[in-house]
């Protein structure tokens, strides 16, 4: 985890906006490119919403990252709510992209330069993804 | 924020003017289904060019009001998606297959007044 986490805490739509902004803000800052920018707001919008509808409450922390000289942003999602019992599975295509089904985790993986997962059934599911600066 | 419908001849043109909560999108979908019929509006237009942000959520509700709109009668047009907003899109795979978009209100004004002249060439039955 990076240094200078922010965190956001993550139980409505309204709280998908506000981490969606300041996640916005953040790879500004940063000094993304439109289009990364664009990219960031949108992973973390995917991931908002998977806890808002899968496990009601959790957070989204915020933080930039440096490794290398490179200057980077990291999101993490967090929450305690029933956990992914096949996580091979979700992270299919298909099975989890534009419908209502889905987690959109493929997708969102997609997006970042990085991303990991870990979830267990009963404890809840925690993702961890980066975009670095190009 | 709420997003404004304004009437204008046989259209309704919902206009984003700012980011959405998905109970914003969920209004906007019961809101143009319900005006469709009160103004009895042949065409919708959807104006998205503010958004910054179309995720899984926006795009399903996008393709819904589409759906839900022809199913009362009215063609929608989606206009005004950005171009980093239409990769973003593909990365996540997302699309508005099935759903008419346009480049901008222009367009989708072009494009809803071509549809009405086809449906009423083709279907006036000697009118």
């Amino acid at each position: 985890m990076g240094d200078e986490a922010v965190e956001y805490p993550i139980r409505t739509d309204a709280d998908i906006l506000t981490v969606r902004q300041a996640g916005r803000e953040l790879a500004r800052e940063l000094g993304f490119s439109g289009s990364d920018v664009i990219i960031v707001a949108t992973a973390i919008s995917e991931l908002a919403r998977n806890i808002v509808v899968y496990a009601r409450r959790g957070e989204i922390l915020l933080a930039k990252l440096e490794r290398g000289g490179r200057a980077g942003l990291e999101v993490t999602a967090r929450d305690r709510g029933p956990g992914i019992p096949d996580i091979a599975l979700a992270m299919q295509d298909g099975f989890s992209t534009s419908n209502s089904l889905g987690l959109g985790l493929p997708g969102t993986r997609r997006l970042m330069d990085e991303f990991e997962i870990e979830s267990q059934v009963g404890l809840g599911t925690t993702v961890v993804c980066r975009k670095w600066l190009r | 924020m709420r997003v404004p419908i304004l009437k204008q001849g046989p259209y309704l043109i919902a206009s984003v003017q700012s980011a959405l909560t998905d109970a914003d999108l969920l209004a906007l979908r019961d809101e143009l289904a319900t005006e469709v019929g009160r103004s009895r509006a042949r065409g919708v237009i959807v104006d998205v060019t503010v958004l910054d942000v179309m995720d899984s959520f926006a795009t399903r509700m996008l393709r819904t009001i589409a759906h839900v709109t022809q199913l009362r009668g009215a063609e929608t047009v989606i206009c005004g998606v950005q171009p980093e907003v239409a990769f973003t899109m593909v990365q996540l795979g997302l699309s508005l297959e099935g759903v008419e978009t346009a480049l901008d209100l222009e367009e989708a004004f072009a494009l809803l007044n071509r549809k009405l002249q086809a449906r009423l060439g083709t279907g006036g039955h000697g009118r």
